[in-house]
């Protein structure tokens, strides 16, 4: 009746019970808070059912801070772990519980943190960008969202029932095949990605239609704000990456769950071909990751410059070319193979080759700065932070793709020291530098300064501390995953600077979370009642904050690539204005349950239930079907409401 | 400030391009499809050879039997068509009529291919034999599974076309169905060309 | 505290975190950076060579990024202001020319490199290469010395400037066979067999491990690595040999069973043909073709030359 389920999936530790007492605690009280505010109505019409694009980017952010904390206690406990389980001591993991937590952290970090930072920023802002009022499947969108909460959801039951995976982030076969790990873990790992991949491919789809059909008139393609583009370029290559994602770990979930032989050791299969596949995917997904923070930064730097972007056209080139080099270059994660060297020399050279669209941009940026009026608020710190990590990690990297280099570095803490300075110092530092810059947009109010500072401070300076010793431990022999090595080694003060340097990397965390709390309590200060808090370039800025929610009354014309800013230096007079009705969607839940049954689909395949997983499969295709036998989905908002809502906005505005 | 940017007075109402935005949009998940189809087919090629000492394509594959699939299947990409053409010039009836006959072919072209896999499996040369028969049942399932969705799409098409008749929104779907059904015979060709052609033609 | 004061007292802490990391580093070993082999001193000079070569165009950017941000701030009104000046095809030409040249150059190194440091590659000595097979466990280094017919466990020893012709498989899920202070690893894989050739400048005793998440026992299946002189190794051969504990088939058997932190074991003897037997174990012999099992691994598979 429950396939493998039994009461000893919730047999745990004392750490793991901790972390699932403060699940549950945490569950109630938000039920509570909601019980008692009396919210749920709210909640559910607001929130879950919307089709907004603002608000499904504000929930793909809230789950990816919910998760980035999770992944974070994931490191102090790495970092704990590796500072005391040295010589005689064996650390307060074991070996298997340790391993388990480094691969959920991975995982955890790029999937639901990185990802849903990204997407989060994408939906809030792309449809803002090029002037439109939704994307351009709004209902696809809310699926794509709910599967990405489901993910997170199944991995996060790993907590509860069972056991998570313990073979990398990666989970490369054999170790990861039905003979080395016949557990579920591995499962949980197939399951949860494979939830949330769909949706990142779903949404992939979504907003190249978006960009390339939904422009407002006269936004040409070289007149999109460089954020547009850096996401137009990331999309179309989660297109062509994520279904080998797919494809991948479907293979995988059939070698473990129906006896195939794709990745075994024996019987025909071929674990190298998992390691080229899902690093065919594993590459792009890191540009797909980076490329939108940098359109980030390239809008956070001409905004806070108060100058146009220097060199667009280059930085368009150099995006697109990073993105197609992205796809050649994924056998630099596995020279170490041995597949030859005229093939590593290849694969080397086209991963060099990449550092010279990164260095374009870099130097577009710098001259963007330079002959500028630099404003240093909180996003131009994250910015500059950004520019020193991101340097010295390229730096590492291009050692890296040097093969007989690699040789010597690869899978040890320098390698770890280098993607953690790209992807945190890259990635995070920029949707957090994006997060910032867009708030007051979204919410209306600013974010208090003084506290964005500290936080950077504690991340720039945590982070380097936390990362510096890696490369050095790195090039003293230390692989990474190490759960307990000899105290001969003379490692152990290397990994404690390490240790201290998580710990101030988490006080940076915890200003972040203080200045969201300070800056609600004092949002009447902090009021953004222009709409234009930075004297901004682009569309977003020319609406109201927070954006209404058919975001313009009247759809944009423009004719420059930052309109707003022209149209400010031009000091153009406002016409009367002609409104218009305007088609919106309805809200639906069925996005939710879509994902919903997709959740009880995994588990049922987790856990081998076999009467729970067509009941799931079902599900999702009676929802499919009801929607598209729903003809009633839309509705339009009379040009008397537009004008009554942007009259309120305006006074509000000018007075 | 809205006012300030928007100078033009055009009424760009999403409603109106959901046509357009929806067959854009269905190309670029045919793309993805492909994507996913390659790495199969990929998968495929590495694995083709891993027989583990059993059976092999020459041995397993019958190509008569694999013929009539494929011309079952080609046959059904033309009732596509003609059912197409129906629904342009506003026959109702003949595109339920034709769109029948897909089904039923869609069907037939099913029944074999289950057929076969069930022969297989009885002979012991399931999924679970080798590397090149777990990539073998993989590829062509996956083109089965696709099949079988794009039955299940056929019958709710069917359904609405017969309740609300041709309308700009029910072409647009079945646009969109018959683009998919023409995608997985473009697929067949590739699997019946790579796997049964090139797996029994003497080398 | 004025801003002077701020920056003085910065550059103080900056001065004083590379002095403790300098002095710290002082009494331990950076391996890859101190290297007693052949191809681990190469491969020292390449990561020196390179970093230098990017170090000309990084501290000009990391100056120029400061100079920028500190010149063009927004209190500092007698700076120029061009708001709209937004390209230069020139000034563009020029970094897209600086990172071009630095790549090619590095491209140029890293061909090369890669063909002189192939792991594959047999180094030329005047003494004649040792062959040693390796074979992953869970999770243990079972060392096997074709020509002298005796094994070892998580202790390898060879003649110091003797060329080491290491064959290289698992009986387990992968592992990677890393020797920092020799040369670069590469991975051991269930039914391939891969090759690393390394070379000890002078008599030492190095750390080896696995660098490639195994399962549980992973963080200890590291091994002790002896280079000796000529003699050494042949009284150390000829004293196993006496030892008289023979590994048999199923001694192996016993030996593949997953085990944590094993100690070093020393065989006199070993089956006749047992890497072959351990590598074909996963390679039935196939109606259609050979060994050859993915496009990545051809030239491993070609090159797999002595089996015994």
């Amino acid at each position: 009746m429950l396939g493998k389920l039994n009461l000893q999936a919730l047999q745990h530790g004392p750490i793991v019970l901790g972390a699932q007492i403060s699940i549950v605690l945490a569950g109630i009280s938000v039920i509570a808070l909601l019980t008692y505010f009396k919210r749920w109505k709210w909640l559910w019409n607001e929130w879950l059912t919307s089709l907004d694009p603002k608000k499904i980017g504000v929930m793909y952010i809230a789950i990816a801070v919910l998760m980035l904390l999770r992944g974070f206690v994931d490191a102090l406990m790495i970092r704990a772990q590796q500072a005391t389980s040295v010589g005689a001591s064996h650390g307060f993991l074991t070996s298997d519980h340790f391993q388990q937590i480094f691969s959920a952290h991975g995982t955890i970090m790029i999937f639901f943190v990185a990802m849903g930072l990204m997407f989060g920023l994408i939906n809030l802002i792309v449809p803002l960008h090029i002037g439109a009022r939704d994307v351009a499947f709004p209902f696809l969108n809310s699926i794509s969202f709910w599967l990405f909460a489901a993910g997170m959801a199944l991995i996060n039951l790993s907590l509860v029932l069972g056991e998570f995976s313990a073979a990398g982030w990666l989970a490369y076969p054999p170790l990861s095949g039905l003979a080395y790990s016949p557990g579920v873990g591995v499962d949980y790992w197939i399951w949860s990605l494979q939830i949330a991949g769909v949706g990142s491919l779903l949404s992939g789809i979504n907003f190249v239609v978006t960009i390339l059909k939904m422009r407002c008139p006269g936004m040409t393609l070289m007149k999109m704000p460089m954020f547009v583009w850096t996401v137009l370029c990331s999309m179309i290559m989660v297109i062509f990456a994520f279904p080998i994602l797919t494809a991948t770990l479907t293979m995988l979930a059939l070698d473990r769950s129906l006896g195939m032989h794709f990745f075994t050791s024996d019987m025909g299969g071929n674990p190298m071909m998992y390691i080229n596949l899902i690093w065919a995917w594993g590459h792009p997904e890191v540009y797909i990751l980076v490329l939108p923070a940098f359109g980030v930064y390239s809008e956070v730097v001409a905004t806070f410059s108060r100058k146009r972007l220097f060199g667009y056209t280059s930085m368009v080139w150099a995006t697109a070319s990073i993105a197609l080099l992205s796809f050649i270059v994924w056998l630099h994660h596995f020279f170490t193979m041995g597949a030859g060297a005229n093939v590593n020399a290849f694969f080397g050279i086209m991963t060099g080759v990449i550092a010279i669209p990164t260095g374009v941009k870099i130097f577009n940026w710098l001259f963007t700065m330079f002959r500028g009026r630099i404003l240093f608020a909180t996003p131009m710190l994250w910015f500059l932070g950004f520019v020193v990590l991101f340097t010295i990690g390229g730096m590492a990297g291009v050692l890296l793709s040097v093969p007989s280099i690699d040789f010597q570095v690869h899978n040890s803490l320098f390698l770890v020291a280098h993607f953690h300075m790209m992807i945190v110092g890259g990635v995070v530092f920029g949707y957090f530098a994006g997060i910032t810059y867009w708030f007051p947009k979204i919410f209306g109010f600013k974010l208090n300064e003084r506290l964005g500072r500290y936080a950077f401070w504690c991340w720039s300076v945590g982070f380097t501390l936390a990362f510096v010793p890696l490369y050095i431990l790195g090039l003293m022999g230390a692989t990474r995953r190490l759960d307990h090595y000899d105290a001969s080694l003379g490692w152990q003060g290397l990994f404690a600077v390490a240790g201290v340097g998580a710990l101030i990397v988490g006080a940076g965390i915890g200003f972040q979370l203080l200045q969201f709390v300070v800056s609600f309590l004092q949002r009447q200060q902090n009021m953004d009642t222009t709409g234009d808090p930075w004297n901004g370039r682009t569309l977003e800025w020319s609406t109201a904050s927070p954006v209404p929610f058919y975001n313009f009354a009247i759809t944009p014309e423009v004719s420059d690539r930052d309109p707003f800013w022209a149209a400010k230096q031009a000091n153009q007079k406002p016409d009367q204005p002609h409104y218009t009705d305007i088609h919106m969607p309805k809200n639906t839940p069925l996005g939710l349950y879509i994902a919903g049954f997709s959740f009880l689909f995994g588990f049922a395949v987790i856990w081998h239930i076999l009467w729970l997983a067509p009941v799931g499969l079902l599900g999702v295709i009676a929802c499919v079907i009801i929607r598209v036998s729903d003809d009633d989905t839309g509705y339009y908002l009379p040009a008397v409401e537009v004008a009554k809502i942007e009259a309120t906005s305006k006074r509000r505005r000018y007075a | 400030m809205t006012e300030l940017v928007a100078v033009s007075t055009v009424h760009h109402d999403a409603h109106h391009q959901a046509a357009p935005k929806a067959l854009f949009g269905f190309w670029v998940y045919l793309m993805t499809d492909c994507v996913l189809f390659a790495t199969l087919f990929a998968t495929y090629a590495v694995l083709h050879n891993n027989v583990n000492g059993g059976p092999g394509g020459r041995e397993l594959f019958s190509m008569p039997f694999v013929l009539t699939e494929t011309l079952i299947l080609l046959t059904s990409s033309f009732t596509t068509g003609l059912a197409m053409l129906a629904a342009h010039r506003n026959a109702k009836k003949q595109v339920l009529i034709w769109f029948g006959v897909t089904a039923l072919l869609g069907i037939a072209f099913l029944t074999l291919e289950l057929t076969e896999f069930r022969h297989l499996v009885v002979e012991g040369n399931s999924w679970r034999r080798s590397g090149f028969l777990s990539a073998f049942f993989t590829l062509v399932g996956t083109h089965g599974l696709h099949i079988a969705t794009g039955l299940v799409w056929m019958v709710v098409a069917g359904a609405q076309v017969a309740r609300q008749g041709i309308t700009s929104a029910t072409l647009r779907r079945l646009k969109l169905l018959s683009l998919f059904w023409h995608f997985l015979d473009l697929v067949w060709i590739f699997i019946f060309t790579i796997v049964y052609l090139m797996g029994t033609l003497p080398l | 505290m004025s801003k002077k004061l701020k920056l003085v007292g910065f550059l103080l802490l900056s001065l004083g975190v590379v002095l403790l990391v300098a002095g710290y580093l002082h009494g331990h070993s950076i391996a890859v950076l101190n290297p007693q082999g052949f191809i681990a001193n190469k491969e020292r000079g390449l990561i020196v060579t390179i970093t230098l070569l990017m170090l000309i165009v990084v501290i000009p950017v990391f100056a120029l990024t400061f100079a920028i941000a500190w010149k063009y701030r927004e209190g500092n009104t007698a700076a120029r202001y061009s708001p709209e000046w937004d390209h230069n095809r020139w000034v563009e030409a020029v970094w897209w020319a600086v990172p071009l040249v630095l790549i090619t150059v590095i491209s140029m190194i890293s061909w090369s490199s890669s063909h002189e440091l192939d792991p594959f590659r047999p180094l030329r000595s005047a003494n004649p290469p040792i062959t040693i097979q390796v074979v992953a466990l869970q999770w243990k280094w079972l060392f096997i010395y074709p020509d002298q017919n005796i094994a070892t466990v998580n202790f390898v020893q060879f003649p110091a400037n003797t060329p080491v012709d290491f064959q290289i498989t698992s009986d387990a899920p992968m592992n990677s066979f890393w020797i920092p202070q020799l040369g670069g690893q590469i991975y051991a894989m269930a039914g391939m067999s891969t090759q690393l050739h390394l070379m000890a400048d002078g008599a030492g005793s190095y750390r080896g491990s696995s660098a490639n998440l195994s399962g549980q026992g992973f963080a200890d299946m590291k091994f002790m690595v002896k280079a000796s002189s000529a003699t050494d190794f042949n009284s150390w051969i000829r004293s196993v040999k006496h030892s008289n504990h023979n590994l048999t088939m199923a001694g192996y058997d016993q030996l593949a069973q997953p085990s944590y932190n094993n100690p070093q074991a020393i065989y006199s003897s070993k089956p006749l043909n047992l890497y072959g037997t351990i590598l074909t174990k996963y390679q039935p012999t196939t109606s259609t073709m050979g060994l050859q099992k993915a496009p990545q691994s051809a030239v491993s598979s070609s090159q797999k030359g002595n089996m015994n």
